[in-house]
């Protein structure tokens, strides 16, 4: 009886929001919204609301330079924060297609309720440069939950190097104001390589750290002579054999950084970041089979013997749904994780990671993975 | 059923045929983007607003005002949800949009047939051996004899009182389609290796009722009776107008059937010239062909199952004129007027016999020579 009462008392001490997301996670609410779920309606009303998936709306855009967009987004409540130096996943509908991305966080850990992302615009690219044409306030984006190991140890390091070119400047741009809001006191180093300094997205902000915080030392490539080398090292005043490195940027400047780190034995002390583009494969050419088909999840693969993925699947062991087998009835339809892949029907190949295919009117054009 | 043989091709017109409806298909598929996706989220914004409204009309429907339009509301977004939503989703019409709230293989429509079983009847099955007797169990569903191939028992004097029925009843006529049941009749199917499927229309069914006919009406207080018939309405007129819709899309004076074995080895511009002359289209306004889930553009439909389905009107124009060039029919006429041809046939199909060969096929514009009949197959049992 007495836990029966506790309980009423809690549920009328809860606050607000966590009453209602509990009466709209309850399965009367579920019944009463069978089949579509109580979201599906929310949504009209709330489009960042949701009882599980991790929504954002953008509240701020800034257009820094000319080939970057700075977004301010405010994620609903399943956001569970990042660590500094994390990247996010972010889905965006461009031209009624939903994409995804990887950007990492620029802004401070510590802040709670908003994360600020930035796009460099990619020519090639389909989301960059949608998000700095076209993003404005009020967008609601999908965010996945921040993951990646590119994170200061919990007893922070006494000095840091920040290496970046480019579009990497966003992850240690991030680990930069987490470690100064800390009031971190040991020597940091922020050694950013870009075209000139109009290109530098946070050069405001990089400015104004520099002057707040006499412990850390920023130096622009541009500025320097020669390419990275000790000289820049050395001019970022880090001592590489005592600090803990971070990298990130294009691969050459990562090389660079690896090289030199190995060759002092210093590779534990180095932690690097690659942002790959989702590079189109090559597809090969239409007469020959090449490459291999991977089953992700059954774990099972097979070379490409050039008939189409469902016969493939079939031949491997598999057996995926299928129906008409002549591309009308979708029931075969399944993931494509990445690779590249011809419709039969109209030879047209299809390199986009993370697509739907029908897989009996499809062939393998390289390698392709698929998520059955 | 139409009585004269359908209109022939030379193989290299069939080839010529597909190729360009292939180039209509493909020239739409590089097209879609932005607008398809607009449109579809729209009237799913509408179909949920109206179910909102009508549900909370429905909670006062004690005042006979409230009964009457949530009753509406709730009917109207019932059939958006069935037919331009659930029906065309489910086709995978808008899967390129990578969006899982729209994508044809997650969706679950508001109706007792589980969406998994549907897609298999229906995307696969229908869609694959369009009018084909004895492989098209759309043909008759099971219940009705539809086709004067079907063979002739007494059982089919209710053909009428069985088709009234499947009309009322449709959403569970659709929710046992799969299940095959006149095999299971038969012997030809055996119970133990449908029981997987038994459960999911257990499962979905019992969903559908509570919500409808327990939770909602409980939820009214003093107007749970009156919701509970407002439901039970709703859920009527859907039944009914999918009903007539679905059944004008293929028995209409006109349409053909095929054989198993003149469709063997069939072509691709075969096929399509199998899903042209087993379809009937319905005349009408922009409303009317939303509402019928542009069903009411089954030609088109047939033609491009996975095309989103609100671009079929605007290519009726080209497929028409594709129909004149090569000299095939195109079936279109009014609900009325096609309705009043299904329900004839259903007439007439409860007496044995039942095709009219002094009857000329109302078809435009290209109207059919006259042919000797072409010999009959053997009759497809019940």
């Amino acid at each position: 009886m007495n836990g029966h009462v506790l309980a009423c008392a809690q549920v009328f001490t809860e606050t607000p929001t966590r009453l209602v997301r509990r009466v709209l996670g309850s399965s009367l609410a579920e019944a009463l919204t069978t089949p579509h779920g109580v979201e599906r309606y929310l949504e009209i009303v709330r489009p960042a609301f949701s009882l599980r998936d991790v929504r954002a709306e953008i509240v701020a855009v800034r257009r820094a330079t000319d080939r970057s967009v700075t977004l301010t987004l405010r994620p609903n409540a399943n956001w569970q924060g990042f660590r500094a130096g994390q990247f996010v996943r972010l889905s965006v509908e461009v031209n009624g297609v939903r994409r995804t991305r990887c950007y990492s966080p620029a802004s401070s850990a510590h802040t709670q309720d908003l994360v600020e992302l930035t796009a460099h615009a990619e020519p090639s690219g389909e989301v960059s440069p949608f998000l700095r044409a076209s993003a404005r306030p009020g967008m609601v984006v999908s965010l996945s939950p921040a993951e990646g190991d590119f994170v200061l140890p919990e007893k922070r390091p006494r000095a840091v190097l920040l290496v970046s070119g480019g579009s990497g400047i966003t992850p240690v741009m991030s680990l930069l104001r987490t470690l100064c809001e800390e009031g971190h006191d040991g020597p940091i180093g922020f050694l950013h390589y870009a075209r000139d300094e109009a290109d530098v997205v946070y050069a405001d902000e990089l400015r104004a750290l520099a002057a707040r915080h006499p412990n850390v030392q920023l130096r622009y490539g541009f500025d320097l002579h020669g390419r990275f080398g000790r000289e820049h090292v050395r001019a970022a005043g880090i001592d590489p054999a005592e600090a803990e490195t971070y990298a990130c940027g294009p691969t050459r400047l990562l090389d660079a950084v690896r090289t030199m780190w190995a060759d002092h034995g210093l590779e534990e002390r180095l932690r690097v970041e690659q942002f790959t583009a989702p590079a189109p494969a090559v597809p090969a050419d239409a007469e020959t089979a090449t490459g291999s088909v991977q089953f992700a999840r059954s774990g099972r693969a097979a070379e490409n013997d050039g008939a189409t993925l469902l016969e493939q699947a079939e031949a491997a062991g598999l057996t995926p749904q299928s129906g008409c087998r002549m591309g009308i009835c979708h029931t075969c339809s399944c993931r494509k994780v990445e690779g590249a892949v011809r419709d039969i029907r109209t030879g047209e190949i299809s390199t986009a990671p993370d697509e739907l295919i029908q897989i009996c009117v499809t062939t393998p054009a390289g390698d392709v993975t698929l998520d059955i | 059923m139409s009585t004269s043989s359908p209109p022939q091709l030379t193989p290299e017109q069939l080839d010529a045929f597909g190729r360009e409806l292939d180039a209509i298909r493909e020239r739409v598929i590089a097209d879609l983007g932005e607008r398809d996706a607009a449109y579809i989220r729209r009237v799913i914004t509408t179909q949920r607003a109206l179910e909102i409204g009508g549900r909370g009309l429905l909670l006062l429907s004690i005042l006979p005002p409230a009964w009457l339009a949530g009753t509406a509301a709730l009917s109207l977004s019932k059939i958006l949800d069935n037919m331009e939503i659930g029906h065309n989703v489910m086709h995978g019409q808008y899967d390129w949009m990578n969006d899982p709230d729209v994508n044809g293989h997650s969706f679950e429509w508001d109706s007792a047939c589980p969406s998994e079983q549907w897609r298999h009847s229906h995307n696969y099955m229908h869609h694959t051996h369009t009018n084909i007797l004895g492989k098209d169990r759309d043909i008759g569903y099971g219940v009705l004899r539809m086709s004067e191939d079907q063979r002739w028992h007494p059982y089919y004097l209710g053909n009428p009182v069985y088709a009234v029925l499947l009309a009322l009843f449709f959403q569970w006529g659709v929710a046992l389609h799969d299940l095959e049941v006149e095999k299971l009749n038969t012997g030809k199917a055996r119970w133990s290796d449908k029981r997987e499927m038994v459960e999911a229309i257990w499962r979905k069914g019992r969903r559908q009722a509570l919500k409808d006919y327990a939770l909602f009406p409980l939820l009214s207080g003093p107007s749970a009776p009156f919701a509970f018939t407002g439901n039970l309405t709703a859920n009527a007129v859907r039944n009914v107008w999918a009903f007539m819709i679905i059944f004008c899309g293929h028995f209409p004076e006109g349409t053909h059937e095929f054989t198993e074995e003149e469709t063997e080895g069939e072509t691709r511009g075969a096929w399509y010239h199998r899903q042209l002359l087993g379809s009937a289209n319905l005349t009408g306004g922009q409303i009317f062909h939303i509402m019928s889930g542009n069903l009411s553009h089954q030609i088109e439909h047939h033609l491009f199952p996975d095309l989103p389905a609100h671009r079929y009107a605007e290519l009726a124009v080209e497929v028409r004129e594709i129909c004149e060039r090569y000299g095939l029919p195109y079936n279109a006429g009014s609900l009325p007027r096609q309705f009043g041809s299904v329900v004839k046939k259903i007439v007439k199909l409860a007496l044995p016999g039942g095709g009219g060969d002094d009857e000329q096929p109302a078809v435009e514009p290209t109207p059919l020579p006259r042919r000797p009949r072409a010999k009959r197959r053997e009759a497809v049992a019940a």
